[in-house]
Formats: C-alpha cells, structure tokens, sequence
C-alpha cells in the first residue's frame, strides 16, 4: 500500500478499495519500524492520526470528501500545529506547544489531508545536511551513511522511504529542492507570496517559503492545491488565483523554450551528476521543447549575498527566544543578562550561533552598507537576470546541486563548502522565482535532481514540464535497493 | 552675560484605535495583566504582523492637520533590542522613510505673537509592554497589554526657546489630536509622553552639547524638568564644566531628575527594513478623501464661534475652542439656551470652577448641555434671577432633578414679575424704613444710586429672591422719587 502515490491513495480512498484508517495504520506500523532507522520523524502523533483518519472514512463513506480525504501526509516541524508540538529542529523548542494551526496546516486538514507526526530538519531550517537538527541527523534512504540534504531532509527521507506519501517543507535557499534531490523525490518551491507563512516559524522571512515534497511532479501538484492561496494573515501573500495544477499536468512540452544558464554547468560540477542532467534535457528536446544557451551573469554573488541577507534577518526573528514567554529557559537565571545569555547559549546549536552572529554584525552600524545593503542590492541584480532570461525562454533547467548526497561530517569542519551546496538554488529564493527539483538519474547509486525554474507564478507549467518528464521517465519510481528488498 | 535655550520635543502619541498596530487585540486600558495580548503580540513563533488601516489613516490625519507631506511610500524597520517587555526582540518603527514628512505648527506667544515650530516628521510605531517591579517580591513581572499598541512618534526641530514655549507647544498638539479623534489625550493613562532636548547656548554660538529628558507626561512635569534641566545646564556651563549628552530622568514626584545613561551607552539598534510588512503604500485617492473629511480643528472653530455667535470676543472664542469636548459642550450649552455670550459665562465660569474643583473632565460633567440650556432658557425669559438659576443649577449637579423647569415647578422658584405684587411689596418696605427713607431724601443726588440698593436688597430678601430686580429697582427708585 506503501508503494502507492499519493494520487493513486486519492482514487483507492475514493473507490473504497481501503480505508483511511487501514491506510494509516500501515504507514504508521512503517514509521513505526523504520523510524529509528532514518530518524525522519521527530514527532509521531498516532493518536491524532488515527482519529482524523476515522473523521475522514466517515465523509468518504458520507460523498462529501475533499480532494486529500483521508491521506496521510507529514509536516516538517517547521509548521505549528495546535496540540502538537513543533520543536523546528531545536532543544529552543522542545517543549513548545503553539495554540494554533499553521495555514499550510490548515489548509491540507481541511483538504481532508491525516497529519502523521512532524518531520526532523536542520535546526531552524539552518543547514543543508539535517546535521544541525538537535535530535541527530536524518539518514538518507538511498545511502545510510550520508545525509539528506536539509533543510528538509526529515521530509524527504520519509518520502523516499515511503513512510509517508507527500510532506510538507519549507525553502529558504534550497530546503526542499536540494533534500529532494539528495533523496530522489520531487520538491516544489512555490513563488514567494503563493503559500502563507502564518504559523511557518520564521528563518529569512523575505526568502522563507512553504512547498510540498512527493514522489511525483502529480502528487506535488495535489498538495500545492490545497497549499497555496491567498491568507490575510500574511502581508506578504499574494492574492491572486489559484490554477489547477493538476488539469495544467498534460500540456505538452512541444514548442517550450528551455534556458541552460551556462554559470550551471561550470566548474564544481560533479561529471556525473552533469551526465544526467544532459541526459534529462535530451529528453526536453525530443519531447519538441527547445533547448537555448543563456547566461545569468551575477550567479556566482548569490551566496554571498544569501549568507548575508538570510543571517541577517534571522538574527531580528530569532530575537523572540529569549526565555521569557516559552521555550527553554535557563536553570536559576542571576539577573536578566543571564537569563537572555544562558538561555540562548543552551538553547541553540553552534550553526544557528553562527548565523545569528553573522546576522547581527551585518547589521551592525558602520557594516550595514558594506554588507546588508550591498547583499539587497545584489539582489535586484541577480532577479534583472532571471527577468532578463525569461524574456527569452519559458523555463530555465539546470542541476539542482553539483552533488549527489555526501557523507555525514564531510562537510562539518567548513561551514562554507556546506553552504557552495547551495550555489544552484540560492538565486531562485533571493529572486523570489518558483523552482522545483525531480529525480534524473544516479550516480554511484545516489539520486541526482533535475531543478526547474519558472517565471513568477508559473507553478503550473513547471509541474507540466515535470510532469511531461516523469511520463517518458522512471527515476521518480525508483527506490532504494534496501527499502526494494525490505518493502515486498 | 546671557544664555539661549534651545528646546526639540519627540512627543509619542497612543492613537485611539480598537486593535493595536499589527493585531486585533484590543487596545483597552486598564485590564488585567496580560489579558489583551493575542499570539502575535506574545511573538510566538509563526505569527505574522499585519497592519491596521485605522492607525494609517491616523497618522495621515496628523500629517495633514500640521500642513505636512504626506509620504506615498513609508517603510516600518525593525530596531532591536533585548529587554523583557519587547517580546519579538525589536520594535517595528519607522526610521528612514516616515509617513508623515516634514510640517509645521504654529504657537502663541504669551506677548500676543506667534511662533512657527517645524515639525520634522512623524512615524508609526508599536509600543512596548511594561514591566511591574513592585509586589512581586524580588521579581518582575511582565503586563503584555500595552505591547503592540499603536503609537505616533512626532519629531520637532529644534525650534523652542523655553519651557512656556514648549508647553504652548504641547497643549496646541493635544488639542489638534483630540480634535482629530486619533487620540484620546488622557496624559495620566500615557496617552501622551514627551522627550524633551535640551541644550543651552550663547546667543550667535553654535549649538550646545544636548540632553535628553524622557517620558514626561504632564504640561506641569514638562515646564518643570525644562526649566531644572535648563538651570542645570546653565550652572555646568558657568562653573566652567562641560555638558554630558545623555539621557535624563525627571520624577514629577520629588521634582527632581537623573542620568540615566550616556551617548557611550547607546545601544546599536541594528535598525532594517521589516520583511514580513511590505512597503506602506499611500494613495493620493486615500489622501483626498481624509483631507475632505478632517474634522473641525481648534483654529477654525475659533473662527467660526466668533462669526456664528453673537457677543463671543475672540479671548471667549479661544477658551472655548480649543478642547474639543469643552467645544462640543458650549455648542450644545448655546443652541439650547438661545443665548450664546450667556451659555460662554456658565461654561468659562461656574462650570469650569465646580468641575476643577470637583477634579473632573468636561467629559464626567454632571450636568449636561442640554440641562444647562435649560436653564440658562429660564434666565433669558426671565423666569429666574442669577441667584435662583445658581439654586437651581445645584440641584441639576446633585442629580436631584431631570431638567431645570422640574425644579421651578416643584419648589415654587418663578421669578415675580407681577408688578402689583412687587409694588405691594415696596410699599412695606419703604414703611417699614422710614428713617432710611428720610436719610435718602435729604442725600445729595450722586449718593442716592448707592443708597437704593438697601431698598432693593430689602425687597428681594421679602420675595425670597423671586422677585425680578430690574422692576424691583425701577419700583423703588420710582417710590422714592414721587414722595420727595
């Protein structure tokens, strides 16, 4: 049942072939088992899962059920969920419990959508390994001793491993797209402005944006439906229509104009991972799409800039973990220096430290201009490029990261080759740009990702150019030799 | 030799919205600790500001009541800062594009002229909680009501000479926000709050070092901590030291004022465009509209109430104008009694004098405009005497009757304008006095006026008061006259 994808858990839910209860049983027996395996989960809520699941057989029972009625999904513990706690990755919040629903949360409960636990992630979304999160790092499904990628990686692991058909997860810089690749699945990040924040505990609240991971480019654009659209708790939402994305899957790729930006395919490249990207875009170009060479000058300052603008906008929003009003709180604080030192010395991990300092001299009078203001106006540069390209091409293709998934501590001693992860996905979020990333091939038996990047709002013709591939394609039915062997 | 003062106020304005800057909690004073504070402004994780509409349209009301630019894009930054009241760990403030620009006010001077003071600009920000040091036995305790609560910071240049000056200033700023309806000025409840810069010069030199005294909230406490503060300075300066710039304390209860931190201090606020609120975007059509719909402001109405209301000099106008619920009582006083120099005396005069002493607001007045009016009808058709009208109008303030003619009715007061009845009494009078009557008759003319009012009096004292004077006096001198 496991094998299923989430579309196909919609169709079998809605001809009564299973119930919700019997589907989320068997995940939660999965997660159950696998769990201390791949550490994906840092929260499993059986019980919760278990009574929506029953709510849910009864409207399906009933012919009133919504288009998600009765599946179950995972929610990085990113996302507050009332009730249940949401630690975002952090001993800050271990114990935290949030009065309220996030609006992503919202919105896939009320599409009938049965919440199965809250997925582990780099603390505060602060990494691109999940060696960060504070319950321990998650293992990448294909290759138990390397990461997942993060910041997302608890969802996608429990993607990959089929302990949950869809999750949810958040992007600052790569957090869904790299993870994706890392572990072989498909990860969307939405235009910023498409999905509410509300409720989605703040990294870089300008570059924060929420986005479903799946096994396919249809199952994504299930989830994205119920996701994305307008939420007057956020200003930064926008309101503007919802398409479906599902009925948008079969547009042809015949005819559409590919963008190959050369500052993509360079040096730091893995030539494995080059080779399957190439291999992919051949099968764009015998679909009729047709491939154009372009070039976005300012790519390699968008790292830079992302290392300044992010840590300096997480510096203010995590201001709010003072000890005071929630969270962990130190032991016998002397005076009030000692309760806001101590409980953020206990309270955070040495990267979260790292960026908040970063952050707060970037800020800092005398290197406000040289650093925050020029990161904002490199900004706009890298965005005149992408305006530029799409002038030209309808989508731009390229790798999702220059390597498959690394082992863990490859990368620990240097903060700054773990953050050259992110060369390819940075400008998408520093633009505000949709992009997503699907399965394209393996190398050494690990997973590589395929990034598409769309025009604002082009949600739909990404999916269908995904979609479109993974018809011709099987690396998004692929799964790991071991879950294969384990999963009969 | 002699010294200049030279004074700039950062006045910070609670604006009188339901909900607070970027909440719906309300905004209500006085409730128990930490009951009106929602998850936005306990900054828990995943909430998101939004802003309210309302405190917009109230700062741009300010704006246009000071003849400022009003800014079409403003942007709200984040200054940060640790402190146990500020729960996200900065205040959402404007610094670099404010939405009101540059205006100006002006003042009377108390030698009849007046007096630009350039407003620098105006921003909108939200409030801090509080923190309570006392009854927590050696712990603080944190009230998150106040948090969040929308508030105006209102920026002069440095264009004030001395405290009579800045306190002009201030009062001119409270009428024109109460006027306006974005406040509700009540200065005990910190609806109003004064930083105040000072520094001391000699007349031609450059400016002085400055300081700043902080949070004052009364006109008394301001001239008070001014004119400290100024011979503070004074005393540095001629005693050959030099003035620290700092920020001060003033305690309105011992009159006194400290330091309380210097420039050195400062913390860097690390301020940056806020990226959960984009850019504030203004419309001329918004603009417009308020402009069409800013109400009545004390300058105008002092205009008006000379032209409208017969008798009403221009001090009168002023007086009446300037507070607008003082305003809207004396209209209502006027229109009701049909009399509007007489409604001008009750409300300058016996109703200023009972609510002072009373220590009440025009707001709490016992007795409305309308039982003034009603009253102050019965002195015009005269049906009652000044003093009758006083006995009366006690009644209206004890709560003891519903309207003036009530009381009339039910204690027997009209006013005796029966002429045959004064006449009867006049006569008992003058018989009764026949050896005041002689002394008159044989006074010299130009003593008389003064020796009829015995008579007078006399005759009042026999009708209980009731008795109209004006005929009472033509009576009397009438009967004097026709025996001599």
């Amino acid at each position: 049942m496991h094998d299923l994808t989430l579309a196909e858990m919609c169709d079998g839910l809605a001809r009564r072939a299973f119930s919700s209860i019997e589907l989320t049983r068997h995940l939660l027996a999965r997660i159950a088992a696998a769990n201390p395996r791949y550490n994906a989960f840092i929260t499993v809520d059986e019980a919760g899962a278990l009574a929506r699941a029953e709510t849910a057989d009864a409207r399906l029972a009933a012919g009133d059920a919504p288009a998600l009625c009765g599946v179950p999904i995972a929610h990085k513990d990113i996302f507050c969920t009332r009730g249940l706690r949401t630690s975002c990755g952090s001993r800050m919040l271990d114990n935290f419990i949030a009065p309220y629903d996030a609006t992503v949360v919202e919105r896939l409960a009320a599409a009938g959508a049965v919440t199965l636990g809250k997925t582990n992630m780099d603390e505060f979304a602060m990494g691109s390994s999940n060696e960060t999160s504070y319950y321990g790092p998650v293992k990448n499904p294909w290759a138990p001793d390397c990461v997942p990628g993060g910041s997302s990686g608890g969802s996608a692991a429990a993607v990959a491993a089929r302990l949950a058909p869809g999750a949810t997860a958040t992007d600052t810089g790569g957090s869904i797209r790299q993870p994706a690749a890392l572990c072989g699945i498909t990860g969307l990040k939405p235009t910023y402005g498409r999905v509410s924040r509300w409720g989605m505990i703040a990294f870089a609240s300008s570059l924060d944006q929420a986005g479903p991971m799946a096994r396919s480019a249809e199952d994504a654009a299930l989830l994205l439906q119920a996701m994305a659209g307008f939420d007057p708790r956020d200003s930064t939402c926008l309101d503007r229509p919802v398409p479906d994305y599902r009925a948008a899957l079969d547009q042809p790729l015949a005819g559409l104009r590919i963008g190959l930006p050369a500052e993509y395919f360079g040096a730091g490249l893995n030539p494995g991972t080059a080779r399957a990207v190439r291999d992919a875009l051949a099968e764009f170009e015998r679909q009729g799409a047709r491939l154009v060479d372009i070039r976005l000058p300012h790519s390699d300052l968008a790292v830079p800039a992302y290392y300044v603008i992010a840590p300096a906008e997480a510096s203010a929003n995590l201001s709010r973990f003072d000890g005071v009003r929630y969270g962990h709180r130190c032991a016998n604080p002397r005076d009030l220096r000692d309760l806001f030192m101590r409980t953020r010395a206990e309270g955070f991990g040495a990267e979260v430290k790292r960026r908040i300092l970063v952050g707060t001299y970037c800020l800092s009078a005398g290197y406000y201009d040289a650093y925050y203001h020029k990161a904002q106006q490199v900004r706009r540069l890298i965005r005149q490029d992408f305006l530029d390209a799409f002038a030209q091409v309808d989508l731009i293709l390229g790798p999702t990261c220059p390597n498959p998934a690394f082992a863990f501590g490859a990368k620990g001693g240097d903060p700054v080759a773990m953050y050259l992860e992110d060369i390819y996905t940075i400008a998408a979020n520093l633009a505000g740009l949709p992009a997503l990333s699907v399965p394209c091939g393996l190398v050494d038996g690990k997973p590589v990702g395929l990034q598409i990047i769309g025009n604002y709002f082009d949600e739909a013709r990404m999916l269908a150019a995904a979609h479109g591939f993974q018809r011709a394609t099987d690396w998004h039915r692929r799964q790991p030799e071991a879950l294969a062997e384990a999963g009969a | 030799m002699n010294w200049e003062t030279v004074i700039g106020l950062e006045v910070h304005l609670q604006l009188a919205t339901r909900s607070k800057l970027f909440s719906g909690a309300a905004t209500a004073f006085g409730a128990a600790p930490n009951t009106q504070a929602c998850a936005i402004d306990l900054a828990l994780p995943g909430t998101l500001p939004v802003l309210n509409r309302a405190a917009m349209e109230m700062a741009i009301r300010f704006g246009l009541a000071v003849h400022a630019e009003i800014n079409p894009v403003s942007v709200f930054e984040r200054k940060n800062y640790f402190y146990p009241d500020l729960p996200k760990g900065y205040q959402t403030t404007q610094l670099a594009r404010p939405i009101v620009g540059p205006g100006h006010l002006d003042i009377e001077l108390t030698d009849g002229g007046s007096k630009r003071v350039r407003i620098h600009h105006a921003h909108l920000e939200e409030d801090a909680g509080k923190s309570l040091h006392e009854d927590f036995h050696g712990l603080s305790g944190i009230d998150l009501n106040r948090a969040g609560t929308p508030l105006i910071e209102i920026v002069t240049e440095p264009d004030l000479a001395s405290a009579e000056e800045a306190v002009a200033f201030a009062k001119k700023l409270h009428a024109i926000v109460t006027a306006l309806g974005i406040s509700d000025g009540d200065m005990s409840q910190g609806s109003m709050r004064f930083d105040v810069n000072i520094s001391v010069r000699r007349p031609g030199e450059p400016l002085g070092t400055r300081t700043e005294t902080k949070n004052l909230n009364s006109f008394r406490f301001m001239e008070r901590a001014i004119y400290k503060e100024v011979t503070r300075q004074i005393d540095v300066l001629e005693g050959g030291g030099r003035v620290i710039q700092e920020t001060r304390l003033y305690d309105g209860d011992t009159d006194s004022a400290r330091a309380m931190r210097s420039k050195e201090e400062a913390n860097d606020y690390r301020y940056f465009p806020c990226p959960d609120l984009l850019p504030l975007q203004v419309d001329a059509e918004l603009i417009e509209r308020l402009r069409a719909t800013q109400p009545e402001l004390p300058e105008a109405r002092r205009a008006r109430f000379v032209t409208d209301y017969d008798g009403l000099s221009d001090y009168d106008a002023g007086q009446l104008a300037g507070d607008t619920a003082t305003a809207h009582y004396f209209e209502a006083a006027a229109r009701a009694a049909g009399d509007a120099k007489l409604a001008a005396n009750w409300v300058m005069g016996e109703i200023a004098a009972r609510l002072n002493s009373a220590e009440l607001g025009i707001g709490q007045c016992p007795v409305s405009p309308e039982q003034l009016g009603g009253l102050l009808r019965r002195i015009v058709d005269r049906t009652l005497s000044n003093a009758i009208a006083r006995q009366v109008f006690e009644e209206l303030w004890r709560g003891a009757a519903a309207d003036a003619d009530s009381v009339i009715e039910a204690q027997g007061l009209r006013q005796v304008s029966d002429s045959g009845a004064i006449a009867a009494m006049v006569d008992a009078v003058i018989d009764a006095n026949a050896q005041q009557v002689a002394a008159y008759r044989a006074a010299p003319e130009a003593k008389r006026p003064k020796m009829l009012g015995f008579f007078v009096g006399q005759v009042m004292k026999a009708s209980g008061g009731k008795a109209d004077p004006r005929q009472v006096n033509e009576l009397v001198a009438a009967r004097l006259a026709e025996d001599a």
